[in-house]
C-alpha cells in the first residue's frame, strides 16, 4: 500500500523505534498482537496512527480515559509522519499556534525521560532570515508576541546571524529572528513514545486495520465499520492526514474536512568533510522559500515553492502514489535558493530527494473540534506541514474538548465549524491549497484576501456594486465589498498595497466614513447570517430564553441585542434578534457563524419541540443604510414617518420601500451611527437598492465597505464576535452586563458562572485604547495581537484595530488582565485598575502611548438622535 | 545579398519549395527554376497546366513585383521582434478545456489546442471542433481546401452535423424530427469550440439545414424498427458520402437567390480534404479523406515518444490508392488516371470533397455551368474539362475509417494538414508535442540513483535543462508551439528566431512558395480515464 510505497528511505533510527515499541507494548501486555480480534467497544475510536493520533490518544488516557482504540491502516508513524523534516518551531502568526507549539516542545522535550523511547530531540534553535525590511518587520511582530507568552526569542543583527552558523551567507540580509529553545526532532520516533505511553496507559492499538466508515445514528456517532469488524463508540477521532476529507465524506451523513494534499520535497545530504554539529540552528530563509536543516552532519533542506503540486484530488489514487518520484526540475528554484544561502555546498554530495506529501487547509489554519453535524465526531488534521510542532499541543486542546466541551484555551480560528458548505468542493480545495502552500512562506501583511476560491456567494446587488468600483473581501465564502475606488482613482496601484504601513485606500475610506457621519452611505451587508426561529407554540420563548442572555419576553416589534453563552458564562454566539410576532423571532449574527450558531441552536434545543429553526441567510439581501439622512431617504421612499417617535431605535418594521413590500427595516446599524438595516427578499433588493441610490442622490448617497464600517464600530467601542469576542469572554468581562438578564430571576445557559463572576470581579477586561504619540503616515499600524503594556508590565493583547477618522488617532480595543507580578498569576481587574495605569501599545517591538477608556469617546456619542437611545446608551452598561 | 534569393537556397535543399512556386515557375521562368538542379518533383495539388495557374493565381505579375524587390535600393533587413512573432504565430490559437466536475474529469478527452498559420491568402484550410450532445463523443476535424476556400469551410460548418445525425438513434431522429415540423425547440446536437475567426456562413444556414433534415429523414424512413447498435464506422463513411453528394447536387438544382446559387457552385467547384476524429472514451475513430494526417502521440515506458500514424495518405504514394484507381476504371486509361503522380496528371489528392469536375459527367459540367452565373462562365478554370476524362466519376469523397483503441500511453493525438507533414517528420512533430505537454517533467526525470552528484553539479544540469525548455513556455498552445517548430526550426531541430522572423515577414504574395496553409489539431488524453476504461474490464 502507499506506506510501504513511500517507505523506501527507511531510516535505521525508526526501525529500532519500532521493535522497542513492539517489545513496550508486549510488556505492558494492555494492547493484544493485531492478529487478535478488535475489541466490540470501546468510548473512544481514534483514527490514524501519525503524530496526531497517537497524541490525541497519549492525552485522552493521561487525563483519565482509558476505554480508547487507536486504528492505523498501515503501520504506527508512517504516512507524512514519518517523513516529516522534524523541525520544531514556535515562530506562529497565530497565538495559539505558538502556545500549541510551546506545549509541544515542552512535551517532546521529557518524552524520552517519560518513556525511555529516544525521540532524537535535539535543542537547536532556529534564525528566521529577513532579507527585506518588511519581513523583518513582520518577524519583529511575531518576536513581540513570543516574548509575552514566554517564548525567548530575539531580533538579531545579519553579523550575529553568520556567528550562529558557519556557513550562512549574510550579505543580503537586514536582520533575522533567533529563537534560541526551537528544537529537532524525530517525528516518527515522537509518535512511537506517544503511542507507548498511551499504550501503557490502556489505549488499545491496531495497526494494519482501516476505518471503512463511521456510524451515525440521529446525528451521533454510535460506532466504527473497518475491514476487521464493527466497534461501536462514543465518540470517533478523524486524525487520518491528508486522508481525513476523504473519510469524512464516507460517512453516510457526509462531515465536511476541507483539507487537501500537495507534494513537497527536501533535499538530503551525505555529510559535509567537517560534519555540523548536531546542535547547528535551523536556517528558515522565507523570503527565498527555504528552510535548512543539519540532518547527520549533513543538510536537510526543503521548501515551499511558488507553484505547488497539488495531489490527491480525486482520493487515494494508486497512480499518483507511484509517481511520486523525485522531481528535480521542480525542485531547481529551491535548490538555486539552497546555494545561494550557502555557497560552500557547491560540493556537497547529494543524497536523495524525499517527495512526501503534505497538507493544506483553505485558510493556513489547523482544523480540530466537534463535527456540527455528528455529535462525537472529533477531527484532528491539516497541519499545513507544521504537524511536529502542533502535534502535543494540538492533541491536548482536542483531548480537554472531548473530555470537558471545550478546551482551555480559544481555539475558534482552528475550529473546524469556521468552514461552511462552500469549502467541501474538491475543485475549490484543489485551487485554494496550490495559494495556500506559497503563503506559507509568502509576506503577510494585514487585510490581505485570498484570490483563488472567490465569488461563489454574492449578493444579488454584486454585479451592480463591482462596477460602481468595488473592492471585495471574502468571508465564509462571501463576497463583501471592502472599499469603493472612485473612478478618477488608479486602479493598479490599487490592488498592490501590501504595507503595514498606511494602506493607500486609506483617503478613500475616509471619504466614505465622512459621508456616514455627514450624508448617508449604503454598505451591502448580506452576508450576515440570519435565522428564523418560530413555533406554534408558546415554546419559541421559553427555550429561547433559556438559551440566550438578554430578555427576550420584549414587545413585538423590539430588537434586543444578546448572545448565546457557554456554561462558563463565555460567549457562543453574538447577535441582534427582532421578535417579530408573538411565536417568531429574526435573528442575525455575523457572518463566519453560519455554522457554529447552527449547531449550538441545534445541539442544544430540545429534540421533541416544535420550534422551528431555518437559516434565511440566503433568502435576504442586507442594506445597511448609515447616516443621519438615512431617515430622509427611507421616509421619502415609503411615505411614512421615520422619526424617533414613530421608530424609536433598536426597533423593527415590516414595511413598503419604493414599489416593494415586506422589507424588514431595523434601527439599528452595527456601528452606533444613526440609520437603518434594511431586509430585503433578495427578488426585491436591485429594486430597493436602485429606489435608494436614486432618491439618496440628493442628500449625497453613496456606497460604502466593510473599511468604512469597521472604522465606525471600533472608534464606538462595539465588540466583533470571533475577532474581540470569543468563547471564554463573558458578558461582564466586555462591559455588557446590561445585556444579561441576571437580575430578572430566569435561568439561561451561563447564569451561574456570570453570577459568580459579577460576585468575584473580573480577571479581564475589554479596553478601548487610543494611540496618543503615533504617527499615521510614518508609524507602522496597528493590526490585531499587539502586546498592551500597563506600567510596563505585559497585560494583554489588542483583538482589533482601526483608524478613527473622526477622533484622528488610532484606536485599539483589547483586553486587560491583571497577572500577579510575584506568581504571574491572574488577579480581579476593576475598573480602578484600568484607569489607573499608563498604557503603551507594543507594534512590531515599537511601544506606542495609550489612553485606555472603558466607555467609548463621548464626543463621538452627541450624534444620538434621542436621548434615551437604547442602541448607544445600553453599550457598556450604567 | 539580402532578399528572396537569401533564404531561396536553404530552401531548395531542404527540398521544400512549394506547389505555387512551381507552377509560378513553370509558366513565367521556367527557364530559371527548372534549370536548378536542386529543384524537387514538383508537389502541387494542381499542375502547372496554364488555364490553371491563372485561376489560382489570378496575379500573374508577382515576380516582377518580387524582382522590383530584389533590385530595390533598400538593402536594410526586414525582421520582426519576438512579440511580433508570437503576435502572429497567435493570432489564430484556440485552447479549449473539458470542464472538470467536481474535481473529477469523466471524459477520456482533457481538452485541445488548435492554430493555423496561412500562406494561402485567404487561408484555404478550416478546422472544427465539437461535443456531440446527443451522443457521447467528441468532434475534431483539419480540412484542407483547394481551388478556393468555399468547400472547405462548406465543409468545416456542415460535416460534424451529418456525422452527429448519423449517429443518433432512431427515438432522437424522430424526437428532433417532431420538433421541426411542430415548431417547437430543437435539441441541440453538437456544441461547437471555435476560434472567433472560425465563421458559418449565415446566408446558406437555411439551405444546409434543409438538406440536412432530407438526410435525417431518409435515415428514419430507413431504420426496419429494429434498435441496432449505431457502428461509428459506418455512421461516419455515410456522412461523408452524404455530405459530398449534398453539395453536388445543391449545384444541380441550383438556388433562386443569386448569391447563394453562386456560393453552392463555388463550393462544388472548389474542393478540400477532410481528416476528423471521433473520440468516445476509449473509442478512436479516425476518418480521413485526402492527404491530411493524424497522428497518434504515444509515450513509451521509458518516457520516449513515437508516432502512430492512424490514417493514410490518398496521394500517389500510397500503393493501394494507385490500386484502387486503376481498378475503377477501363485497363486503356491505367497510364492516364494517375500522371506525375496525380489524379488524371491534375490533382494531387486521390480523394476529397467537391471538385464536381472530377466527377460529374462532361454532359453534367457543361449544363451547370451554361445555366451558371456569369461568373462562372468566365471562369477559365471552371470551364476547363480534365484531359483523359472518359469515365467519371474518377474522385470519391469516401473516407477511410481507422478504429483504435485508446491505452493509458496514448497521450495526444495531432490532427494536420498536409502544411505541417511536408515540413516536419511525423517522429518529430510527436515529439516536440509530447515534450511540451509533459513540460520537462516526463522526458527523462533526473534521478541521483547510485551516482555521486554535488548539489552544484545537480544546479548547473536544472539550470541548463530550464533554459533548453524556455521555448516551450512561450507557448501556451501545443499547436502554436508545433508551428513555431514547424516554421523556424533550423537544420538542428531547434526553433531559430531568425528563420522565423523571415518566414513570417514574406509579403502575401510570397509566403505561398515557402510555405502551405498549416492547421493543427493536438487533442490531449487522460490517461487516467483511459486506464480506468481499461480496468474495467
Amino acid at each position: 500500500m502507499f506506506y510501504w510505497l513511500l517507505s523506501v528511505v527507511r531510516r535505521q533510527r525508526i526501525r529500532r523505534g519500532w521493535q522497542k515499541w513492539s517489545s513496550a507494548r508486549s510488556g505492558a501486555s494492555v494492547a493484544e498482537a493485531h492478529s487478535v480480534a478488535l475489541p466490540t467497544q470501546a468510548q473512544v475510536v481514534i483514527c490514524g496512527g501519525g503524530i496526531m493520533g497517537t497524541s490525541v490518544a497519549y492525552h485522552l488516557s493521561k487525563m483519565g480515559w482509558k476505554d480508547i482504540v487507536l486504528l492505523e491502516q498501515g503501520r504506527l508513524a508512517a504516512g507524512s509522519t514519518r517523513f516529516c523534516a522534524g523541525i520544531l518551531s514556535t515562530a506562529r502568526h497565530l497565538t495559539i499556534e505558538q502556545k500549541m507549539a510551546d506545549y509541544s516542545n515542552k512535551l517532546y522535550h521529557q518524552l524520552e525521560q517519560e518513556t525511555g523511547i529516544q525521540t532524537g530531540y535535539v535543542r537547536t534553535g532556529s534564525i528566521f532570515l529577513a532579507q527585506t525590511q518588511d519581513r523583518l518587520i513582520s518577524l519583529k511582530r511575531i518576536n513581540s508576541r513570543l516574548n509575552v507568552i514566554g517564548i525567548p526569542s530575539e531580533i538579531i543583527s545579519p553579523k550575529k546571524v553568520a556567528e550562529l552558523h558557519p556557513l550562512l551567507n549574510v550579505h543580503d540580509l537586514v536582520g533575522a529572528m533567533h529563537v534560541p529553545e526551537d528544537a529537532m526532532v524525530s517525528s516518527a520516533d515522537v509518535a512511537l513514545a506517544l503511542a507507548t505511553a498511551a499504550s501503557q496507559n490502556g489505549v488499545q492499538i491496531y495497526d494494519r486495520t482501516s476505518v471503512l466508515h463511521v456510524i451515525v445514528k440521529k446525528g451521533q456517532v454510535t460506532g466504527v465499520e473497518t475491514d476487521k469488524g464493527q466497534i461501536q463508540c462514543q465518540y470517533f477521532v478523524n486524525c487520518a492526514g491528508q486522508w481525513a476529507y476523504e473519510l469524512g465524506l464516507s460517512n453516510e451523513e457526509p462531515v465536511s474536512i476541507p483539507l487537501h494534499a500537495c507534494e513537497h520535497f527536501y533535499l538530503l545530504t551525505r555529510p559535509l568533510e567537517t560534519p555540523l554539529q548536531s546542535n547547528t540552528p535551523t536556517i528558515v530563509d522565507t523570503d527565498g522559500r527555504i528552510y535548512i536543516r543539519n540532518w547527520q552532519g549533513g543538510i536537510l533542506s526543503g521548501g515551499f515553492e511558488k507553484n505547488p503540486k497539488p495531489i490527491f484530488t480525486e482520493g487515494k489514487n494508486q497512480l499518483e502514489i507511484q509517481n511520486l518520484q523525485e522531481d528535480w526540475d521542480h525542485f531547481e528554484p529551491l535548490l538555486s535558493s539552497l546555494l545561494r544561502r550557502m555557497p560552500q555546498l557547491e560540493t556537497l554530495e547529494i543524497m536523495k530527494l524525499v517527495n512526501c506529501p503534505e497538507t493544506f487547509t483553505p485558510d493556513m489554519r489547523c482544523i480540530m473540534g466537534e463535527s456540527p453535524s455528528v455529535q462525537g465526531y472529533f477531527v484532528l488534521a491539516g497541519m499545513n506541514s507544521a504537524g511536529l510542532s502542533f502535534g502535543g499541543g494540538a492533541g491536548k486542546y482536542l483531548a480537554e474538548w472531548m473530555m470537558h466541551g471545550y478546551p482551555s484555551e480559544n481555539v475558534w480560528e482552528l475550529d473546524l465549524k469556521r468552514f461552511g458548505a462552500l469549502q467541501s468542493s474538491r475543485t475549490f480545495l484543489r485551487h485554494r491549497v496550490m495559494e495556500v502552500m506559497p503563503l506559507l512562506y509568502d509576506l503577510k501583511v494585514p487585510r490581505w484576501d485570498f484570490q483563488t476560491g472567490r465569488q461563489l456567494r454574492t449578493s444579488p446587488l454584486y454585479d451592480r456594486l463591482d462596477a460602481q468600483g468595488a473592492r471585495w473581501m471574502e468571508k465564509h465564502g462571501f463576497e463583501r465589498p471592502k472599499y469603493f475606488v472612485p473612478p478618477d482613482k488608479d486602479l493598479l496601484a490599487l490592488e498592490q498595497s501590501k504595507t503595514f504601513y498606511k494602506p493607500d485606500w486609506f483617503d478613500i475610506v475616509e471619504s466614505e466614513v465622512k459621508c456616514c457621519k455627514e450624508a448617508v452611505c449604503v454598505i451591502d451587508m448580506s452576508s450576515f447570517t440570519k435565522f428564523e426561529i418560530t413555533s406554534t407554540g408558546d415554546q419559541a420563548l421559553e427555550i429561547l430564553q433559556y438559551l440566550f442572555s438578554n430578555d427576550l419576553d420584549v414587545p413585538v416589534g423590539h430588537i434586543v441585542h444578546t448572545g448565546m453563552l457557554n456554561e462558563g458564562g463565555g460567549y457562543e454566539n453574538d447577535c441582534s434578534i427582532a421578535r417579530l410576532s408573538k411565536r417568531s423571532f429574526f435573528m442575525i449574527s455575523p457572518t463566519d457563524q453560519q455554522v457554529h450558531c447552527w449547531a449550538w441552536l441545534k445541539k442544544h434545543m430540545p429534540q421533541d419541540s416544535n420550534l422551528l429553526l431555518e437559516d434565511v441567510t440566503w433568502k435576504y439581501t442586507a442594506l445597511n443604510l448609515i447616516g443621519p439622512r438615512a431617515v430622509d431617504v427611507l421616509s421619502e421612499l415609503s411615505y411614512a414617518p421615520m422619526t424617533p417617535d414613530h421608530f424609536p431605535s433598536l426597533f423593527c418594521k415590516e414595511m413598503s420601500v419604493g414599489y416593494a413590500n415586506g422589507i424588514r427595516v431595523m434601527s439599528m446599524t452595527h456601528t452606533g451611527e444613526p440609520g437603518f438595516m434594511l431586509y430585503i427578499p433578495i427578488e426585491y433588493a436591485l429594486h430597493v437598492y436602485n429606489e435608494v441610490m436614486s432618491v439618496g442622490q440628493k442628500y449625497g448617497i453613496r456606497n460604502a465597505g466593510y473599511y468604512a464600517l469597521r472604522s465606525l464600530r471600533i472608534e464606538k467601542f462595539f465588540a466583533f464576535w470571533g475577532q474581540d469576542l470569543n468563547t471564554l469572554t463573558t458578558p461582564l468581562e466586555c462591559g455588557r452586563e446590561s445585556w444579561v438578564k441576571l437580575e430578572k430571576g430566569m435561568d439561561f445557559i451561563g447564569r451561574d458562572a456570570l453570577l459568580q463572576q459579577k460576585q468575584n470581579g473580573v480577571y479581564k477586561r475589554f479596553t478601548m485604547f487610543i494611540l496618543d504619540d503615533h504617527d499615521t503616515d510614518l508609524d507602522l499600524w496597528p493590526w490585531w495581537g499587539e502586546p498592551i503594556y500597563r506600567n510596563g508590565q505585559y497585560v494583554g493583547k489588542t483583538t482589533s484595530s482601526a483608524y478613527s477618522y473622526t477622533l484622528e488617532r488610532h484606536v485599539c480595543l483589547g483586553f486587560v488582565h491583571n497577572f500577579s507580578e510575584d506568581t504571574g498569576e491572574e488577579q480581579v481587574v476593576t475598573t480602578d485598575f484600568i484607569n489607573r495605569g499608563e498604557y503603551e501599545i507594543d507594534i512590531a517591538g515599537h511601544r506606542f502611548q495609550a489612553k485606555a477608556k472603558l466607555y467609548p469617546v463621548a464626543s463621538l456619542v452627541t450624534h444620538k438622535r434621542r436621548k434615551d437611545d437604547v442602541e448607544l446608551s445600553d453599550l457598556h452598561g450604567k | 545579398m539580402p532578399g528572396p534569393t537569401q533564404l531561396f537556397f536553404p530552401l531548395i535543399r531542404n527540398c521544400e519549395l512549394s506547389r505555387i512556386y512551381g507552377t509560378a515557375c513553370y509558366c513565367h521562368h521556367k527557364h530559371l527554376c527548372c534549370s536548378s538542379p536542386y529543384l524537387p518533383q514538383s508537389r502541387l495539388r494542381y499542375t502547372s497546366h496554364p488555364a490553371y495557374a491563372t485561376f489560382c493565381r489570378p496575379k500573374d505579375n508577382w515576380w516582377q513585383y518580387t524582382q522590383g524587390r530584389r533590385y530595390a535600393s533598400t538593402p536594410q533587413k526586414f525582421y520582426l521582434t519576438p512579440p511580433q512573432v508570437n503576435s502572429i504565430l497567435k493570432a489564430n490559437e484556440y485552447s479549449f478545456k473539458v470542464p472538470e466536475f467536481d474535481g473529477k474529469n469523466v471524459s477520456s478527452v482533457l481538452g485541445f489546442d488548435s492554430n493555423q498559420l496561412p500562406a494561402n491568402a485567404p487561408i484555404e484550410d478550416r478546422r472544427s471542433a465539437a461535443t456531440c450532445l446527443q451522443t457521447r463523443g467528441m468532434l475534431l476535424g483539419v480540412f484542407d481546401g483547394h481551388a478556393g476556400c468555399a468547400c472547405s469551410q462548406a465543409v468545416s460548418e456542415r460535416l460534424f452535423y451529418y456525422i452527429a445525425v448519423s449517429l443518433l438513434p432512431h427515438e432522437t431522429l424522430l424526437e428532433i424530427e417532431n420538433a421541426v415540423e411542430s415548431g417547437r425547440a430543437l435539441l441541440p446536437i453538437l456544441q461547437w469550440h471555435k476560434h472567433p475567426n472560425d465563421y458559418f456562413s449565415k446566408e446558406a444556414s437555411k439551405l444546409y439545414f434543409n438538406s440536412l433534415r432530407t438526410y435525417w429523414q431518409e435515415l428514419i424512413d430507413l431504420n426496419t424498427g429494429e434498435s441496432t447498435d449505431i457502428d461509428v464506422k459506418e455512421a461516419l463513411i455515410n456522412a461523408f458520402k452524404r455530405l459530398d453528394n449534398d453539395i453536388s447536387l445543391e449545384a444541380q438544382v441550383g438556388d433562386p437567390n443569386s448569391f447563394l446559387n453562386y456560393l453552392v457552385l463555388r463550393v462544388a467547384f472548389s474542393g478540400a480534404t477532410a481528416c476528423v476524429a471521433h473520440v468516445d472514451g476509449v473509442d478512436l475513430h479516425v476518418a480521413n479523406t485526402g492527404d491530411s494526417r493524424a497522428m497518434l502521440g504515444v509515450q513509451e515506458e521509458d518516457g520516449s515518444w513515437s508516432a502512430v500514424t492512424l490514417s493514410n495518405d490518398h496521394n500517389a504514394q500510397n500503393e493501394r490508392e494507385l490500386e484502387r484507381l486503376k481498378l475503377e476504371h477501363p485497363k486503356n486509361e491505367a497510364k492516364s488516371v494517375v500522371k506525375q503522380d496525380r489524379l488524371l496528371g491534375l490533382l494531387m489528392p486521390f480523394r476529397a470533397f467537391g471538385d464536381v469536375k472530377f466527377k460529374w459527367s462532361i454532359d453534367l459540367q457543361k449544363r451547370v455551368i451554361e445555366s451558371g452565373p456569369d461568373q462562372l462562365n468566365d471562369n477559365e478554370y471552371t470551364k476547363f474539362i480534365p484531359p483523359n476524362y472518359y469515365t467519371p466519376p474518377y474522385l470519391t469523397a469516401e473516407p477511410e475509417v481507422t478504429y483504435h483503441r485508446l491505452r493509458p500511453q496514448d497521450k495526444f493525438l495531432v490532427l494536420a494538414t498536409d502544411g505541417l507533414w511536408e515540413t516536419m517528420h511525423r517522429q518529430d512533430v510527436v515529439r516536440i508535442v509530447g515534450e511540451y505537454l509533459t513540460g520537462m517533467h516526463h522526458q527523462q526525470p533526473i534521478a541521483v540513483g547510485g551516482y555521486k552528484v554535488t548539489l552544484g553539479q545537480m544546479h548547473g544540469l536544472l539550470t541548463e535543462r530550464r533554459a533548453k525548455m524556455s521555448s516551450v513556455f512561450e507557448d501556451q498552445n501545443a499547436a502554436t508551439h508545433l508551428i513555431r517548430h514547424a516554421v523556424g526550426n533550423n537544420e538542428f531541430g531547434a526553433v531559430d528566431h531568425e528563420r522565423l522572423s523571415k518566414m513570417l515577414s514574406l509579403p502575401e504574395e510570397l509566403a505561398r512558395m515557402y510555405r502551405d496553409d498549416i492547421t493543427i489539431i493536438v487533442v490531449q488524453f487522460n490517461s487516467h480515464v483511459v486506464g480506468a476504461y481499461q480496468n474495467q474490464e
